[in-house]
């Protein structure tokens, strides 16, 4: 499996994790998690459960809702299954059959089939991860919430329903509408976080712009991928051409798909960044809330030490999450760096290779069109237009 | 005997070459071939490396008889490919083939040059499924093509009587004359010099040389007429090239380069309004298309097109489509000049010569003449439908099939071109986005390194974008727009067809006038009517000699329309061959060119 996203990931032995397989019924996927450790807080040294995407965003959001963890990063949640790029294409296809000749439909049904193939490795993909990460982070594996959805061989579903009665996602919904306005409008006391705040707002504003000119760019270079198909179907090409072509597409794909899926992957993890900003904002507010109650106290004179224990409170989580803070944004930096730097150059490599492996078949054909009779010449245009998907 | 005297002007000298050749079996000379350079005839470089045309065999009626003369003659094709002209049966000359004229293919001719002479003509004109490097035409030794009677060629030339139009079956012409240096040596005269006419006017070719004069004893008179073909390495000589068409004005300037001694001068400039090509257009369809001619089809009215330009909007829509009006319009004329029988219509020449041409009013979609022609459009289709012809030869009938399944297929084929270059264009713009949104993020970036990387990636998928509206263009020009001439010359093809069919159902209607009057004749000698009698036996001599006319009228079409059918599959091979070598070659290009871009993304280095 390409882990290509993230780097250093599920190295340690002591608690390995990875997604050997998963089903797909329908639109909905069941992932089979498969973990293996030594660490003697599980029951067994290896086992297996399976899961579904609603357990992980179960797991995401319980992290995200305790207030020990207030400090971290945590990993962004994988997104859902999307498989309705590829269904959308199913339904075009049915509805386009009659036009079409039977070598069109049956090129462009195997097209679409390794599309949905390849949607569907993307998000195991996505998921493992972000098993990874958290098996990686030296706080976050601890965690009981963690284990239990490692190890527990029931269905989560009745802990999932329960969790959403009890936060009723409200920490994540008032993140998700107030820390702009929050995180901008906190005085910085602290340097280091004045300039990340900088940093991580406009970088998220310029990795999400990226992230979707890229994914445009991965569409059109889709589109003349069909396009290509269709021209060879027309002019029916062989079997053995289609083989080929047909690596060739998901190779060129591939190549585009490392790109956007690493920008869209930063674009989330810098999102987890600035709610780490956010927390700590919330917290600098609240003690500084906690100051001015103090303050008013004392002019009061009633429920001082009531105040003052609250105030040491508020400064207390508010020195544990800058402290916290800073070493996850730290190692944030350069693990991001790391990954990017790897991606960009197997990008690159991809690229090259690819276009040498175009240019020699191309030059083969070249010469092949030279021998082949007036039938065939048509032939030998697509088994190039092809190539250049 | 001196058979001919031919004027073979190459790119660096001219070639005079002077057979006395005996009839014997020169054939089979070609060995000759390619070491040396035949008989007197200094070569012209490469000669030696090809054998190819071994001009021995050069037509195949040519060959046949013991008259060299005719290989002399170097049929048509020797001078596609190379100065040489005629070959002597003994010392065929070896020209300097270059598979696809103005293919500056390296590819090709490297190999060529490895050959020895071995290989067989075929090769050369690569239609025929033959494998540059595969055994030439199935002869052991080239030369010994004589020997072989009919191996390669799919057909036999060998039939003679015929009126060489079936030696034109096979769909390549050339591979008949690879056979034919062996076979012409058995085939009878008669056919050969049909053949022979046949082919020279076949191979008459745009790059024809103008000064070809050959005094012929030979019975291929058409050879006078016959222009050698310059390799293609020298412009054309007769090169109408549509050049700049100005978005300005709606008008076209025909640049003409021209050795032809018909023409006054050697080139000369004309301004054209698009109304004069289809004024061209009409003239030469009403006067040839009946006799079966496949007449070249121009670019079709386009009013959005023109509207825009008109109106002067200054982007990219509307130059595309100058570019693609004015690339179109040359490619017409070049096929009109490259016909044999179109080049010497006065009307031709008019268009290329003169300086002003009246206003050809009749292409006016709704004057007057545009009304008639409307009509007559519709009453031929509701015409096509009635006419059920009996179709006594079957080749017409598959032919007509192919044309059909061929229509159906690159119309299809054009859609999705089509759609191809919209995509490749918004792929073009996706990465000019893109890479300013890589750019900003680079900027954003702290990390230095990165920093620059981020950089770099965005100038390289600029550079991407420029390559993919490159491509795009490329797409365009060298793909759809050859599609759209295919579909529209097949047309042209399927109205020959449909002028065949006219003068058959001509002929079928005389000959059921006559069948009335001679009945008649038979009532009134029933009626006794000596006078009325008369004037039916003189209908009667009169439609008899229509009958015979018509038949007579058909045959020709017929065999005009299978000439040229056969010409056009011919020169649709080449054309699409060297467009579509053309085409990868530049894919091929790009490919380098994204090598190198990514390579310069030297990302290891900056990190």
């Amino acid at each position: 499996p390409i882990r290509s996203v993230s780097v250093d990931l599920n190295n340690d032995a002591s608690l390995l994790i990875d997604i050997p397989d998963a089903l797909c019924e329908r639109d909905k996927v069941k992932f089979t998690v498969h973990t293996k450790t030594t660490l003697s807080s599980f029951q067994k040294p290896e086992f297996s459960v399976p899961r579904q995407h609603e357990d992980f965003i179960w797991l995401h959001d319980t992290l995200v809702e305790t207030e020990d963890y207030a400090g971290l990063i945590i990993p962004p949640a994988p997104p859902k299954p999307d498989f309705e790029g590829p269904r959308e294409k199913m339904h075009k296809l049915g509805e386009g059959e009659a036009t079409m000749t039977k070598e069109e439909y049956t090129k462009m049904k195997q097209e679409l089939e390794a599309e949905y193939l390849a949607v569907f490795k993307k998000t195991v993909q996505v998921h493992e991860i972000f098993l990874q990460r958290l098996s990686s982070h030296p706080i976050l594996n601890k965690d009981r919430n963690f284990q239990i959805f490692l190890e527990y061989d029931q269905d989560l579903s009745v802990r999932r329903k329960n969790a959403k009665e009890m936060f009723g996602g409200f920490f994540k919904n008032m993140v998700k509408s107030a820390d702009e306005v929050l995180i901008s409008g906190v005085k910085e006391v602290d340097d280091f976080f004045e300039q990340e705040k900088t940093f991580l707002l406009d970088y998220y504003s310029k990795i999400k712009d990226s992230t979707a000119k890229a994914e445009k760019m991965t569409r059109s270079h889709k589109n003349i991928a069909d396009d290509y198909i269709r021209i060879s179907a027309t002019l029916n090409i062989t079997m053995s051409f289609v083989s080929l072509q047909k690596v060739e597409g998901r190779v060129a794909s591939d190549q585009e798909l490392k790109l956007t899926e690493l920008l869209r992957y930063y674009m989330r993890d810098i999102q987890a960044a600035k709610d780490l900003l956010y927390r700590r904002a919330r917290a600098l507010a609240d003690y500084e809330n906690s100051n001015k109650a103090l303050d008013k106290a004392r002019l009061k004179s009633k429920d001082i030490p009531q105040a003052e224990e609250h105030q040491q409170q508020c400064l207390q989580k508010f020195d544990k999450l800058s402290e916290s803070g800073k070493k996850e944004l730290t190692s944030f930096k350069g693990r991001r760096v790391v990954a990017f730097r790897k991606n960009l150059i197997e990008m690159a490599e991809l690229e090259i290779k690819h276009a040498k492996v175009r240019s020699s078949i191309q030059l083969y054909y070249i010469c092949f069109i030279m021998c082949t009779n007036e039938l065939q010449y048509a032939w030998g245009i697509c088994k190039i237009l092809c190539e250049q998907i | 005997m001196l058979f001919f005297k031919y004027l073979n002007v190459c790119s660096i000298n001219k070639l005079t070459l002077i057979f006395t050749g005996s009839t014997s079996k020169s054939e089979d000379t070609d060995p000759p071939l390619d070491d040396e350079t035949g008989s007197k005839v200094e070569q012209a470089k490469e000669t030696s490396t090809d054998p190819i045309i071994n001009i021995t065999g050069d037509l195949p009626a040519s060959d046949t008889q013991q008259p060299p003369t005719t290989n002399k003659i170097a049929d048509p094709l020797l001078d596609l490919f190379s100065d040489t002209p005629a070959v002597d049966a003994k010392k065929p000359i070896q020209p300097i083939p270059d598979l696809f004229e103005d293919e500056g293919s390296d590819l090709f001719t490297e190999p060529r040059q490895t050959k020895p002479a071995k290989q067989p003509q075929k090769s050369l004109f690569g239609e025929p499924d033959e494998d540059l490097f595969a055994e030439p035409l199935g002869a052991t030794s080239k030369k010994t093509i004589s020997q072989e009677p009919k191996t390669v060629t799919p057909k036999p030339s060998g039939d003679g009587g015929d009126k060489g139009a079936n030696q034109r079956e096979p769909a390549d012409i050339f591979t008949e004359e690879a056979v034919i240096t062996a076979p012409t040596v058995s085939k009878t005269p008669g056919a050969t010099s049909k053949t022979n006419g046949v082919h020279s006017e076949e191979d008459t070719d745009i790059f024809a040389e103008a000064t070809v004069e050959l005094s012929l004893d030979s019975p291929h008179n058409e050879r006078k007429k016959d222009m050698t073909a310059k390799p293609s390495a020298s412009a054309p000589s007769l090169a109408a090239a549509a050049a700049a068409a100005s978005l300005t004005k709606p008008q076209s300037a025909a640049l003409e380069e021209t050795t032809l001694p018909m023409f006054r001068t050697k080139t000369f400039t004309v301004r054209r309004r698009f109304s004069d090509f289809l004024g061209l257009y009409e003239k030469l369809s009403e006067k040839h298309g009946p006799n079966g001619f496949i007449v070249p089809p121009p670019p079709e009215k386009s009013i959005l097109g023109m509207t825009k330009v008109k109106v002067g909007k200054e982007d990219s829509s509307s130059t595309d489509f100058v570019e693609r009006r004015r690339g179109a319009l040359e490619r017409y004329l070049q096929r009109v000049v490259n016909h044999p029988s179109l080049i010497q219509d006065p009307d031709v020449r008019e268009f290329l010569e003169r300086e002003e041409l009246p206003r050809a009013v009749n292409t006016q979609a709704l004057s007057g003449a545009g009304f008639l022609k409307m009509i007559n459009k519709a009453t031929d289709a509701v015409s096509k439908m009635t006419i059920k012809m009996n179709e006594s030869d079957v080749w017409f009938e598959e032919k007509l099939q192919e044309v059909e399944a061929a229509d159906q297929l690159f119309r299809k084929l054009h859609t999705l071109v089509e759609s191809l270059v919209v995509h490749r264009k918004e792929l073009s713009l996706n990465t000019a986005s893109f890479a300013k949104s890589a750019a900003m993020l680079g900027s954003a970036e702290d990390n230095t390194a990165l920093s620059r990387a981020l950089s770099q990636l965005a100038e390289v998928e600029d550079k991407m974008e420029q390559l993919h509206q490159e491509q795009a263009a490329n797409d365009t020009f060298s793909f759809a727009e050859l599609i759209a001439d295919f579909i529209r010359l097949l047309g042209a093809v399927r109205g020959s067809f449909d002028h065949r069919m006219k003068a058959w159902q001509r002929w079928q209607d005389a000959q059921s006038m006559l069948q009335k009057k001679r009945e008649t004749e038979a009532k009134l000698l029933w009626a006794n009517k000596p006078d009325k009698l008369q004037l039916a036996k003189e209908e009667i001599v009169e439609w008899e000699a229509k009958v015979t006319q018509y038949e007579r009228d058909f045959e020709r079409v017929s065999a005009t329309v299978r000439k040229e059918v056969i010409r056009f599959e011919k020169e649709r091979t080449k054309n699409f061959k060297r467009q579509i070598i053309k085409y990868m070659e530049s894919l091929l290009q790009s490919q380098q060119q994204v090598k190198c871009f990514y390579s310069s993304l030297g990302m290891k280095k900056t990190m």
